[in-house]
Order: structure tokens, then C-alpha cells, then sequence
């Protein structure tokens, strides 16, 4: 385990009271909007859907809060702290994908579906297999993304409040588990929307905060902070080239196109991004709050320059590394020295960056098990269980019992995972999204020819392909930071499956609808895509 | 078959119009239509395959011309910098280009063919 440097060490025991009344603050916050948003939660569009009533920036805002997770904050900036240049591509690759869901994704599913990403791939097919098989890999998809969420949740405390202990680390991850079924099941999704708007605009303002003190700090000379980063990390020019992570072999250079394609094809087959576009009112409302998302998420992730650079230049590699072998406190050190580390000042920044890192944490881990446990019961329980008979009060009624269920596999997979590598799971999350989703999604939309046989082969076949590889890659076996370093039964080179995971997912969704004995359903091809054109009887 | 009975009134959630299959196909097949299919995927499609390939190429400079990519422009600023923040500069762009032809060549197209279809005289089907 990571020891803490003197200088965090000090200012967390120190000022522990105050980064815990920070987010005390927040929580109550929150479970205030919840309380009050529950009291308005009646029917199942106000559960899945929060009324479908919030505007396009609402919605954009309630988007960044959902994307940006603990992932984006603390890794990316850990990233470019230790490795210059390499961890920037993350950044790119994030904000890249929107475009896929702006373009082709976003309006399409508001206008064809009502709660589910299942609810628009089986909308032509076959019910009971595709939604099972979408329910499936929604599930799957929510707990890898869940999972590095609460193990990442696991590192930060103890780092920032230096609980070391198993058990201190395993009542977090608990903490965080109960505060999001209560966020979930009493809330729906407007609680959880209102949720991740205030940890959007807490994130953005404690970024831009962080962002204007290192600028001031070089004079706002963006030149010489890159030079003082680079002298500072003692790579030299190197650090701000591409290479220092990726760069080493060929297998490694290939491993980040494969990471690169995953980031890119991911995020529009999300599932727990794919269902806030079902919370404004129109298609055209889901258009401008992709807009506003592509706008807040682009101006965080130039932000993460500052962040990252400022970390190397102001703080240094020894110290962080010292501080977390992968970088992960690069931001919360950097608010402490950047605010005086010496000072009340430094302390205050460090307790609010920690306070915006948890509510970063909940926010998203919120998302995640409101997407689960919806498909769970819109999908699963009502369509396919009960064949659609299910009343609206027993659907929500199933919704939350499997929020709570969702949550209580997470806290439990969150409490063994704690000391694994977070990365690894978020990664496999876009690479399982962009393998079995997205073809489907977009085969559904824009081809005729796609049949149920092509939907299912696309999701299963996607999704079991990445899972596999995955299973067999490094990330798993074989390697010093494997989860299971000891032993090795690792034969796919490349830590992320994306490169072969993401074609066959599109090749088996073709491949399954030529050899198809049953022939398209052209009536419903009809009316799904009049209706994604033009929202003609939507929701 | 209709999978999804409409919703009963009290939640926020509207009951949306419902239409038969034939008026679907008619309107799939129409003139309108197809110009406002015609209108999206000749922007949406080809767009989306040059923003990948730019993506593309952007990642693979990184990964096999580090030269290039480390050529300074303006003091510590490097083409790697200035091409990954043209990533953003792009995306940005993009974003507000197919917002402003969706608002003149896409929402006005699909609005009129909306309100002909949920205005249409039909059968009293229940279908």
C-alpha cells in the first residue's frame, strides 16, 4: 500500500474535521434534493425518466456530472503528471466521442424510446431475447464502470484521510453504496439528476479555480508552465511528447490505437449516458444538451492540462508517486501545494478538491445503478418476465428493489476489488459498450436489413469477446500491476480488447442478419424510423 | 404487436399519439421524407467518418511519428500540443456546424411531416 508524503500526511490528519464537514455539507445537500425530489416521483417516467421536464442545459449540465467521474478527475490529471503528454490523449478521446452520440445517437433514441436503451433495440426485433440480451449487457457494462467508481472511492479516503485499515476502506465503500441506493430509490432520477448537476458545477468551479492559480502562478504563460513541468519531471523535452507511456513496443503502440478506438466508439453506448437523453421533453432538447455537455466536458478536459502539468511543475513526480504509485492524488496534492503547503490556505484547498472528488464519486456511482437497475426492471422484469403486463407501480416497485440489489453487489465486488487497478475496469466498461451497444444501436437505426438473429450475435458476441479477452489480457495475469500478479494466463497482448472486440461486435451484427432465416419486419423498420426522424408520437 | 400499453394519466409522462403501421410506411416512403432522411445521414454520415478519421490520425502521428509530433511551434508548445487541442478546437466546431444545419434543414422538415401525421384524418382503427 502507497504511503502518504509528510506534507499531505500533515494537512489531511490536520484538517481532517474540515474535509469532512465539506462533504458532510454535501451529503446532507444532496439527500435534501432527493428527500424533495422522491416527494415529486410518482409515476415510472418521473423514476426512469424525471418527468422527462428538465431543460436541454439542465440536462447538459446533469450529463458532465454523470461522464466526468472520479476516473476523469483524479486519473487524467494523475496521468499527465507522471507521464506528460500520453495521459492528455485520454482527455481527447473522452471529448472526441460525443460527436458519434451528437450525430447519430442522441436524438434518434429521445425520439424512438421511452426508459431503456432496450426499449429502442428491440423496438424492431423480437422482445424477450433482445431485451434480455440488452438488459444484460446494460447490467454488465453499469457494475465494470460501478466497480472501478468504489474501488477508486476505496483509494481516495484513504489517501486523503489516512484510513489505511481493511476495514476503514471496506465501511467507505459501504458508505458510498447505502448513500447511493438512498440517492436512487427515494429520488429516481430526477433526485439523481439534481445530484450531478451540483457535482457538475462543484467540479467545474474547483477545476477552474485550480486552473487559474497555476496559470497565475506562471502568469498565465501556458509556454513556461509546459517547460517547467518538463524540467520538473526529469524527462525532459520527452514529457511533453507522445510516447513516455505508450511508446515503449509495438504491442504497447498498439494497445493505445485499441484504447483509442474503445474511448472514441464508447461513451454513445453507455448505457447510464444513453437514458438522460429520455429526461428533457424533445428530440431537440437532447440535441442542445449534448451541445452543453460537449461544451462543459471540452472546457474540463483542456482544464486537465493545468491540472496535469501544474502537478508535474508544482509538485513533482517523487511526491506523488510517494503519494499513489498511479497518480491518483496528483490533483488533491496539487490543490494543497498550489494553495500553500504550509498554510490554512493549502489545507482549505485540499479539503474542498477531496469534497468535490467524493461528490464526483457519487454522483456517477448514482447514474450507474439507476441505468442497472431501469433496464433491470423495464427491460427484464416487465418485458420479458412478466410480458409486459407488469402494472407501472410494480415496474418502479421491481426498479427499486434492484437498485438495492445492484447496490449490495457493488458494495460487496467494491470491497474485494479495493486495492485493484481502477483503470483497467473503466476501460473494459467502454471497450464492452462499444463492442456489444453501439453496433446494435446503430444497426437498428439506420439499416433495414438488421434482424433479431444480427442483434443478438452483435450483443452477445461483443460483449463476450471483450469480456474474454480481458479475462486473458494482462490487465488480469501476468504482469507486476495485474490483479493477479502471481500468476499468469495471459495470451491477448493488449490490456484494452477494443481493437478486435469493437469490428467483430459490427461484423457478427452484419454477419447475423444475412444468415438470418427470418426476414426483417419492414412495417416496424418503418415506423422506427419515421419516429427517430421526426419524433411522430414519442414519449 | 404493440409491446407497450400507454401509460395511465397522472405522471408527467405523455400518452403519445397512436399511429398505424400503414401511415408509417407511407410516410417512410414519401418524397419528404426521404429528403429529410436524404438531409441527415448526408451530413451526419460522412461527417462522422472524417471526425474518426481525423481522431485516427491523430493517434496513430502519436504513436508513429514522434518526430513531427515533437517539433516545437512557440517555445515549449509542440505540434503534439497544438494538434491535440485542434482535437477539441474540431470537436467544438462540429458540435455547433450540425446544431446550425439541424435547426434550418432538419427540425423544420421533420416538424411538417410530424404535424401532417398526428393531424391526419384516419380510420377509427384501434390499432
Amino acid at each position: 500500500m502507497s504511503t502518504l508524503t509528510l506534507a499531505a500526511a500533515g494537512a489531511a490528519s490536520e484538517h481532517r474535521p474540515l474535509i469532512i464537514t465539506l462533504f458532510g455539507c454535501f451529503v446532507v445537500a444532496t439527500l435534501f434534493i432527493t428527500v424533495w425530489a422522491g416527494r415529486q416521483t410518482k409515476s415510472a417516467a418521473d423514476f426512469y425518466a424525471g418527468g422527462r421536464q428538465f431543460t436541454g442545459f439542465q440536462n447538459g449540465l446533469a450529463i458532465s456530472g454523470d461522464y466526468m467521474s472520479a476516473a476523469s478527475f483524479l486519473g487524467i490529471a494523475g496521468a499527465i503528471a507522471l507521464f506528460g503528454y500520453d495521459g492528455f490523449l485520454y482527455s481527447i478521446g473522452f471529448l472526441v466521442a460525443w460527436l458519434v452520440a451528437l450525430l447519430l445517437v442522441a436524438e434518434p433514441l429521445r425520439n424512438s424510446g421511452r426508459f431503456t436503451m432496450g426499449d429502442v433495440l428491440a423496438y424492431r426485433m423480437r422482445q424477450r431475447p433482445v431485451r434480455t440480451a440488452a438488459g444484460t449487457s446494460t447490467i454488465v457494462v453499469s457494475i465494470f464502470y460501478l466497480l472501478a467508481q468504489m474501488a477508486g472511492a476505496g483509494v481516495l479516503v484513504s489517501l486523503l484521510l489516512g484510513i489505511t485499515s481493511d476495514t476503514g476502506k471496506i465501511a467507505i465503500v459501504a458508505l458510498v453504496g447505502v448513500l447511493m441506493i438512498v440517492y436512487v430509490t427515494i429520488g429516481g432520477m430526477k433526485g439523481t439528476t439534481w445530484v450531478q448537476m451540483v457535482k457538475a458545477v462543484l467540479l467545474i468551479a474547483g477545476t477552474l479555480l485550480i486552473t487559474f492559480l497555476v496559470l497565475l502562478k506562471y502568469g498565465f504563460n501556458v509556454s513556461e508552465l509546459l517547460g517547467r513541468a518538463a524540467e520538473n519531471s526529469g524527462k525532459g523535452a520527452a514529457f511533453l511528447e507522445p510516447g513516455l507511456k505508450y511508446g515503449a513496443t509495438a504491442t504497447s503502440k498498439l494497445d493505445f490505437v485499441s484504447l483509442g478506438i474503445a474511448l472514441v466508439l464508447g461513451t454513445a453506448g453507455l448505457p447510464h449516458i444513453l437514458i438522460r437523453f429520455y429526461t428533457v421533453p424533445t428530440a431537440k432538447a437532447a440535441r442542445k444538451s449534448v451541445n452543453w455537455a460537449i461544451g462543459i466536458i471540452g472546457a474540463f478536459y483542456l482544464m486537465t492540462i493545468a491540472l496535469g502539468f501544474g502537478a508535474a511543475a508544482i509538485v513533482g513526480p517523487a511526491e506523488i508517486t510517494a503519494s499513489n504509485k498511479a497518480g491518483n492524488t496528483a490533483a488533491p496534492l496539487l490543490a494543497l501545494h498550489i494553495g500553500g503547503a504550509d498554510s490554512p490556505g493549502g489545507a482549505i484547498l485540499l479539503a474542498v478538491i477531496s469534497a468535490v472528488a467524493f461528490a464526483t464519486i457519487l454522483a456517477v456511482v448514482a447514474g450507474l445503478t439507476l441505468a442497472s437497475s431501469s433496464s433491470f426492471a423495464h427491460d427484464i422484469y416487465a418485458n420479458v418476465i412478466r410480458r409486459g403486463q407488469a402494472t407501472e407501480q410494480e415496474e418502479v416497485r421491481a426498479a427499486r428493489w434492484a437498485t438495492v440489489l445492484i447496490g449490495i453487489v457493488s458494495i460487496a465486488l467494491g470491497a474485494l476489488a479495493r486495492d485493484l487497478n481502477v483503470a483497467g475496469l473503466v476501460a473494459l466498461a467502454f471497450a464492452v459498450a462499444a463492442s456489444a451497444n453501439l453496433p446494435t444501436i446503430l444497426y437498428s437505426l439506420f439499416w433495414k436489413r438488421f434482424t433479431t438473429q444480427g442483434a443478438l450475435w452483435s450483443i452477445y458476441g461483443g460483449l463476450a469477446t471483450s469480456v474474454v479477452l480481458v479475462l486473458f489480457s494482462p490487465v488480469v495475469s501476468g504482469k507486476a500491476s495485474s490483479m493477479f500478479p502471481d500468476v499468469d494466463f495471459a495470451w491477448f497482448p493488449l490490456e484494452n480488447p477494443g481493437l478486435v472486440s469493437i469490428p467483430l461486435g459490427f461484423l457478427l451484427g452484419w454477419l447475423g442478419s444475412l444468415l438470418s432465416k427470418e426476414q426483417p419486419d419492414r412495417g416496424k423498420y418503418a415506423e422506427l424510423e419515421v419516429k427517430s426522424l421526426t419524433g411522430v408520437g414519442a414519449h | 404487436m404493440a409491446t407497450e400499453a400507454p401509460p395511465p394519466r397522472g405522471g408527467a409522462d405523455t400518452v403519445p399519439v397512436q399511429l398505424p403501421t400503414e401511415a408509417f410506411v407511407r410516410t417512410q416512403q414519401s418524397e419528404e421524407f426521404g429528403e429529410l432522411r436524404r438531409a441527415h445521414r448526408s451530413f451526419a454520415f460522412p461527417l462522422t467518418v472524417a471526425f474518426i478519421a481525423w481522431y485516427l490520425l491523430y493517434v496513430l502521428l502519436s504513436n508513429y511519428a514522434g518526430g513531427l509530433m515533437g517539433t516545437r511551434v512557440v517555445g515549449n508548445i509542440n505540434v503534439a500540443l497544438v494538434l491535440g487541442v485542434a482535437q477539441f478546437v474540431t470537436t467544438f466546431l462540429i458540435a455547433w456546424f450540425y446544431a446550425r444545419h439541424a435547426a434550418e434543414k432538419l427540425d423544420p422538415r421533420a416538424e411538417a411531416i410530424k404535424t401532417r401525421m398526428e393531424n391526419e384524418p384516419r380510420p377509427e382503427a384501434d390499432a
